[in-house]
């Protein structure tokens, strides 16, 4: 049985904080799920599903959240793969609502890295020693900028891509962002801009790289009988797939990402084509994350990314594909290093309309918000979650 | 782009994970250990005890030391700056590592390398680098 459609988000809401040092993360989480749920016409009472990931804090799990927000919950998933955990929980909440475990499923997604002053992307973080790679990579100072460097340097060696293509992206993003007021980065850049910005590890420059932000994001899915009886445009959940892709054993091959996996059965779950989409939400934490996952979601084909993405391919009113209006994680915000529910929220407001009228998609019925969590370069998540406006 | 000697971390000692502590000890030893099943008879890495592809029981062997450059990054952010890369071992894997003693100006996928040891800050603990050969 396809779960096509058996369940709609109708709440969505986005912190506009982008630096929080006088909030605690437990706070971000509860406001954040306070906005979705008020966004949605919904109360706290409502909710009986609630789904988190890793940046919930607490060590188990969604246990300390739900005591926070004093949730009486039937089902609860804490699902962790990194910024790719909020489209898996899409997909997670569809699977509950249609077997009947819960009615409203609540998402939420928080933190605050550049309160707590985190060099998120230059400085390799140890972790548990237990883990099983652990010890055969810290050694190496694998530190976030360099693990998606290596992606880039051999798509450059394989197809030719060129830096100045991959600044395209940024381009784009920054297109978007100066019509953000809470964006981060609000001035537009040229491609010159981006190559000539400081070499953070090579080939990305400082401008390839996204924002350290606080804030964070909430979702509401419920099923259509309720969907139904809210005022809120509908948004359809119509396609999900999810998949992990890591280093193979040592068969290493860094020119794809999970995309290639999690992209089909969403696809085929929605039953359209890539070039049905109207308006597409990407992962950004580089401009090659972008650009890898345009090819493996099957935008164009291996390869072809640095020419698809160039020229203003992604700009609003512009290119063929508009992609991530709000700015993105290269501009606008990258909460708690977790770019995956904001990229759905942006998603969602281009569905309903409700996205800056100067980047509005026209007749945006069909929507893709695909995340990325965890690293390129060694071992990462990939989560699809296409959308229609009902 | 010059290499300059950084401090190498470590996490745990090799006792932690006493599945792999024999590759600790061949690096210790100035040797690269691989893990090789004996069903598939197919190397892998990072070393376990049950081989990824098969799940057969696996056998430890030193690699060639042999190698060529899969991919690499050099984090100029950091002070000092250094390339992290894969490297494709002769014997088939492709393991991460950093490359030393080298211009990092001059680094090139397809590049051939050779096994250097390099000791961590942690006591008695050596990790395989490699230099171009």
């Amino acid at each position: 049985m396809s779960l096509r459609g058996a369940a709609y988000i109708v709440g969505a809401w986005e912190h506009p904080t982008r630096k929080a040092p006088d909030k605690s993360i437990a706070q971000l989480h509860a406001e954040c799920a306070k906005g979705a749920l008020a966004d949605a016409g919904l109360t706290k009472d409502d909710v009986d599903g609630y789904f988190c990931a890793g940046d919930a804090p607490g060590g188990l799990g969604p246990l300390s959240m739900v005591d926070y927000m004093n949730l009486k919950c039937r089902h609860v998933d804490s699902t962790d793969v990194g910024g790719s955990s909020y489209q898996v929980a899409v997909g997670h909440a569809m699977e509950a609502i249609a077997a009947g475990r819960c009615n409203v499923a609540l998402i939420t997604l928080a933190g605050r890295p550049r309160s707590e002053g985190q060099a998120t992307g230059t400085a390799p973080r140890p972790g548990n020693p237990a883990a099983p790679e652990m010890q055969f990579e810290f050694p190496y100072g694998p530190a976030t900028a360099n693990l998606y460097g290596m992606c880039a340097q051999r798509h450059m060696y394989e197809y030719g891509t060129t830096s100045e293509q991959l600044a395209w992206i940024k381009v784009a993003a920054s297109h978007h962002a100066q019509h953000n007021p809470h964006a981060m980065l609000r001035d537009v850049v040229t491609v010159e801009d981006v190559v000539n910005s400081p070499m953070v590890s090579s080939p990305l420059h400082r401008l390839d790289c996204c924002v350290i932000s606080d804030g964070g994001g909430a979702l509401v899915l419920t099923k259509p009988e309720i969907a139904r009886s809210l005022n809120r445009p509908r948004v359809k959940v119509i396609g999900v797939g999810e998949s992990p892709k890591h280093q193979m054993g040592g068969d290493v091959d860094l020119t794809y990402t999970a995309a290639r996996w999690s992209g089909p059965p969403a696809w085929e779950m929605a039953g359209i084509k890539p070039s049905d989409i109207k308006y597409a939400s990407i992962y950004d934490s580089f401009t090659i994350t972008v650009l890898m996952q345009l090819e493996d979601l099957g935008f164009c084909a291996k390869g072809e990314g640095g020419k698809f993405v160039a020229d203003g391919n992604l700009i609003a009113g512009v290119g063929k594909l508009p992609f991530n209006t709000d700015g993105g994680g290269l501009c606008s915000n990258h909460p708690a290093n977790r770019g995956g529910i904001t990229k759905i929220i942006e998603a969602v407001r281009q569905l309903r309309g409700e996205a800056h009228p100067a980047l509005q998609v026209a007749n945006c019925d069909l929507a893709i918000a695909h995340g990325t969590g965890g690293a390129l370069g060694t071992r990462h998540c990939g989560s699809t979650v296409i959308l229609e406006r009902e | 782009m010059a290499y300059v000697a950084r401090k190498v971390g470590f996490v745990g000692t090799p006792e932690t994970n006493p599945e792999t502590k024999p590759f600790f000890d061949g690096a210790k030893a100035g040797k690269l250990m691989l893990r090789r099943c004996t069903s598939c008879k197919k190397a892998h890495h990072y070393p376990r005890a049950l081989c990824p592809f098969c799940f057969g029981d696996c056998e430890w062997e030193e690699a060639s030391g042999k190698a060529t450059i899969y991919t690499f990054s050099v984090m100029e952010r950091a002070n000092p700056p250094y390339a992290i890369g894969y490297v494709k071992l002769a014997e088939g894997p492709s393991v991460l590592t950093n490359f030393v003693d080298c211009d990092f100006k001059s680094l090139s996928i397809g590049q051939a390398v050779k096994v250097t040891f390099v000791p961590t800050e942690t006591e008695g603990v050596t990790m395989p680098f490699f230099t171009p050969a």
